[in-house]
């Protein structure tokens, strides 16, 4: 079970992904021994996965980006796995969800811009198999993005 | 910014583990650690690498339940997004944030302990902030991260 102390080294982390461990430690008033065998036992316990570069597409040149909600036809019954098996060999799908709801599934895709998005939805995502319906939303900006856990 | 193979490979390697020290990043990619390390000022000096972040498990810190909302205006023009976006993004439960355009005007991802505790962020901090008009609820069953087109 967290006590305070990793609750507290868990959200001061999480604003500040890039301290070391030194940093982290005076931030959470601990020593630097004692902060960094916290840190081990969170990541054995499981509870920290991992720190992880986040990419500006933008700046590579990728400037749209569109959320598609997709209904599969689920008269299929290999409907969900086939369609997944698709998309995943699209590089340029970021996220692939699932859920419980109107929508079945959602794929996160990004674009250099409309004319490179309209090939992409054309050649490689119509194409993608069992879709019954499919919705579109484009992100005009990203308000809040850094996904923190309300610890 | 142009990426030649290397600059893909050592990007890939980031996003799996940011926190492993350039001299093992540079062993990996039969770099030495005064290149890898440079490669990663380029990328970081273009705006490529933009920062970190902490991946969490979620479920294991309690947070069953994650849910997809869409959210309708009812009043636009008349309310200003930026009432709407300060609001929402003070909420901790809320984990991101976008304007879209399209079936609805934001997409917020949401999470919480359980149903029960999902349904009072949704009664007492969603559907009370201002301008909100109808909200479509979708509960996440999995997800998959992927590399990207690098």
């Amino acid at each position: 079970m967290l006590d305070d102390i990793d609750r507290r080294l868990l959200r001061v982390w999480q604003d500040d992904p890039g301290l070391s461990v030194a940093d982290l430690a005076s931030r959470c008033s601990l020593t630097t021994g004692k902060a960094g065998r916290r840190i081990e036992s969170l990541r054995a316990a499981g509870y920290v996965e991992r720190v992880e570069a986040v990419i500006d597409w933008q700046a590579l040149g990728y400037h749209v980006q569109v959320s598609l909600r997709v209904t599969l036809d689920k008269t299929e019954a290999r409907a969900f796995d086939e369609f997944i098996d698709a998309a995943r060999l699209v590089p340029e799908v970021l996220e692939i969800q699932t859920f419980l709801g109107r929508v079945d599934v959602r794929l996160l895709v990004i674009a250099q811009d409309l004319p490179h998005y309209q090939t992409l939805y054309r050649a490689q995502i119509l194409t993608l198999p069992h879709i019954a319906d499919i919705e579109s939303l484009m992100t005009i900006a990203q308000v809040k993005s850094q996904e923190a856990l309300p610890i | 910014m142009t990426l030649d193979d290397t600059d893909m490979a050592l990007l890939k390697l980031l996003q799996t583990d940011a926190s492993q020290p350039t001299s093992q990043l540079g062993r990996k990619l039969g770099l030495s650690q005064p290149a890898t390390w440079r490669r990663i000022k380029a990328l970081r000096d273009a705006g490529v690498l933009s920062g970190q972040r902490l991946r969490l498990n979620a479920e294991a810190l309690g947070f069953g339940v994650t849910v997809f909302l869409g959210v309708k205006l009812a009043a636009k023009g008349r309310v200003s997004l930026e009432d709407f976006e300060r609001s929402v993004t003070a909420i901790r439960e809320v984990q991101t944030v976008e304007h879209v355009l399209g079936l609805y005007d934001y997409r917020l991802r949401v999470v919480a302990r359980d149903l029960a505790d999902f349904e009072r962020v949704l009664r007492r901090r969603i559907m009370t902030l201002p301008g909100v008009g109808n909200v479509e609820a979708n509960v996440l069953l999995s997800e998959e991260r992927r590399p990207g087109p690098i």
